[in-house]
């Protein structure tokens, strides 16, 4: 260590990251928490915090209602399957721009991120007539096809950050050593690229595990994800919120661990080339 | 070579009998809003499916806006994810128009149409025909707390004034108790607070629009009753009423904050429910308000089901809407779990039997929705048809818009007189563009 930091000063800011933390947890916490009181305290004014009669009957009543498990395995394999094909795609697109970038790579990125830009129900009726005529409605594989293309913009401009930082030189060497391009790929730039790539690909699977838009416009039963299984839970008339926040924390659940897991490669990939 | 030849001929009468057995079976999409009638619907469906053995059904339970959302696109392109669509009264009488649903002539005899009751088959039909079958129907009434009223001398009529809900309120209003006289709507919405305030206003003498569909915002009978829901809801109202529909309203009258609530009728099976209320055995029912006028502001809604032109199923999908809004299924729903349970407000012979009538809510739910005229809503002749609502494409935006400005009024940002500007310019504006207004 080179030089000691003061107590006072670390408590401090040990104080201070663990407010932000618990700032930006509550509404989760707060969602769990909801989860097991009944509809009546769910509602309660003040708020209760802890001191409740803890219940899993939302739980149950969520469980009889609704075949989690059909949801849950549609949002495994749209997040997945989308963000896997947003890779091969985004990988060599990244490639390219990073290190053989033409005179319009900078417009290209740009026109890229623009795509993300319009409101996504200004393209609800066309893709949905186009669904219609071929047969792609409530479907996984169209669902697999929205999602990919939606996120696809992100990946690239992730990737292309990442490959960035690598020094050029490398690949350089590698090719005067007579590497072929697919060499250079898998065995140069893949591992020294593998934080970023594992960030990227986390980041889009929580996207695609969030997606509310097209996935519930687009889908009714067969290919619905966990989205519609939580919209199902809200009710006009009638005291829902802790059976919405039993059936909410079912649905973050599987992601939260994933994350949970993966922290030490989502950190290490999104502070990728902060220090140098 | 024979054997393989056996095993391949096999395969294929296999094939063959898997291939019709999977063609016999009919799936219907049912799409549906989350509400207790709903729910319980679903699980009951083994009575169905037990008499239509080749009839797979399959839910789809989404939020009410989502829903709407899903079903119009789906209906508008006619996608054809559909088999059933659980829709309201507003939009009924419009996709009929669009000729977008199928209408319902194949209803037998064990039926009964006629049974239905009038205003709510009324409200489902174009041209005579049936284009939706009711599952529940609702209109609004006075739900009250018999304790508050004993405590301050006060005795609510059948058929109370907006004069004595307003005295009334002001009475009970203890604020350091938490005690709020009245909690009405203000979340904005034409759903929400302009579902209540269109209605009140119709007791008013106030109308959304004259035969030439001129906005009516600029007429003293709008003024009034503004002015009247304003003040008195700063009196008598809850604090933040102006983020407050109905699931807020509900939670705050099973908490006990509530001395009255004029909403739904469907409310009160929720309010007298021990399970889910601090109040349920306090609670007494009254007709919504009037002003001598002849109107009474009580509403008129029912969630029904209807068929899409989309759909490639219909006479199947035409036996289940039958089943669900059969006489039978209100039966099947007593056995199973009690006459209280029972989808209200559809047809007369539920509120003929003696064994519904000893329902608390019962009777006052029929004379709610018998109160309620969506053809001749308000005192002077308008248009339009509905009650809460005018039945045009165009009212979900300009509703929601003139709920925003009402909701800003109530929470004390913009005075009366701005809002009823704001309104009158704003609808004003919308049905010129939407060329109503020539």
């Amino acid at each position: 260590m080179a030089r000691a930091i003061p107590l006072q000063r670390r408590l401090f800011m040990t104080i201070l990251a663990w407010a932000a933390g618990l700032l930006i947890f509550f509404p989760v916490l707060w969602t769990v928490l909801t989860s097991f009181k009944t509809e009546l305290e769910a509602f309660s004014t003040p708020p209760k915090l802890f001191f409740f009669d803890w219940t899993l009957e939302n739980y149950s009543i969520v469980q009889e209602r609704s075949n989690y498990l059909r949801f849950a395995s549609n949002s495994i394999i749209l997040s997945v399957g989308s963000t896997l094909i947003a890779l091969a795609f985004g990988i060599p697109a990244a490639w390219a721009m990073a290190f053989q970038p033409g005179k319009r790579t900078k417009d290209l990125l740009m026109w890229m991120l623009s795509t993300k830009m319009m409101p996504p129900v200004g393209a609800l009726i066309p893709l949905y007539l186009g669904f219609r005529d071929m047969g792609l409605l409530d479907t996984r594989g169209g669902l697999i096809a929205v999602l990919f293309l939606i996120n696809l913009p992100i990946v690239v401009w992730m990737l292309y950050t990442y490959f960035k930082e690598i020094p050029v030189d490398i690949l350089e060497a590698a090719r005067m050593d007579g590497a072929s391009l697919w060499k250079e790929l898998v065995f140069v730039l893949a591992p020294m690229a593998v934080p970023g790539i594992a960030s990227t690909m986390l980041l889009n699977v929580i996207l695609a595990w969030n997606e509310a838009f097209w996935t519930l416009n687009l889908s009714t039963s067969e290919a619905a994800p966990l989205t519609v299984f939580i919209a199902s839970y809200s009710s006009p008339e009638g005291l829902f919120w802790a059976k919405l926040s039993a059936a909410s924390t079912m649905a973050i659940a599987p992601i939260l661990v994933l994350g949970w897991f993966a922290q030490r490669q989502l950190v290490r990939g999104l502070t990728f080339g902060a220090v140098k | 070579m024979t054997s393989m030849l056996k095993t391949a001929g096999l395969g294929v009468g296999l094939a063959m009998m898997l291939a019709t057995g999977a063609m016999a079976e009919t799936k219907l999409t049912i799409a549906t809003v989350n509400n207790g009638d709903m729910i319980r619907m679903q699980g009951l469906t083994a009575d169905f499916t037990a008499q239509n053995p080749d009839i797979k059904l399959e839910w789809v339970t989404l939020e009410e806006n989502v829903l709407r959302q899903k079903v119009t696109t789906d209906i508008a392109t006619k996608g054809g994810q559909f088999d059933v669509l659980t829709i309201g009264t507003y939009e009924v009488p419009i996709w009929a128009k669009k000729g977008w649903l199928v209408p319902l002539d194949n209803l037998d005899k064990d039926y009964d149409v006629d049974d239905l009751l009038p205003a709510i088959r009324g409200g489902l039909s174009m041209d005579g025909k049936l284009y939706a079958a009711p599952f529940y129907g609702e209109s609004s009434m006075v739900m009250y707390r018999k304790d508050l009223f004993d405590k301050a001398g006060l005795k609510m009529p059948d058929a109370p004034t907006w004069t004595f809900i307003a005295d009334a309120a002001r009475k009970i209003t203890d604020k350091s108790a938490e005690t709020y006289g009245v909690c009405l709507r203000g979340k904005a919405g034409w759903g929400e607070n302009m579902a209540f305030l269109s209605a009140t206003a119709n007791s008013f003498g106030a109308r959304w629009f004259d035969e030439k569909w001129h906005a009516q915002f600029d007429q003293p009978e709008w003024k009034n009753t503004l002015d009247f829901y304003v003040k008195l809801m700063k009196d008598a109202g809850p604090p933040g009423a102006s983020s407050n529909g109905f699931n807020e309203n509900l939670a705050l009258f099973n908490a006990g904050k509530c001395g009255m609530w004029i909403d739904a009728t469907v409310a009160a099976s929720f309010v007298t429910n021990p399970k889910d209320s601090k109040v349920a055995d306090k609670v007494g029912f009254a007709l919504a308000p009037d002003n001598g006028l002849g109107k009474r502001g009580n509403w008129l809604w029912a969630w029904s089901l209807a068929v899409p032109s989309g759909s490639k199923k219909t006479a199947e999908a035409q036996k289940f809407v039958a089943w669900a809004t059969s006489k039978g299924y209100l039966n099947l729903v007593a056995s199973k779990e009690g006459w209280a349970n029972v989808p209200p407000g559809t047809r007369t012979s539920l509120y003929m039997n003696p064994e519904y009538a000893k329902v608390p809510f019962a009777k006052m739910t029929l004379d709610s929705i018998n109160a309620a005229d969506p053809v001749h809503p308000t005192v002077k002749p308008v248009p339009y048809v509905g009650v809460q609502f005018v039945a045009i494409p165009e009212f979900q935006g300009i509703g929601t818009s003139v709920g925003q400005i009402f909701s800003k009024a109530l929470a004390g940002d913009i005075s009366v007189d701005d809002a009823l500007k704001q309104a009158q310019e704003t609808t004003t504006r919308e049905m010129t563009k939407a060329g109503y207004i020539k």
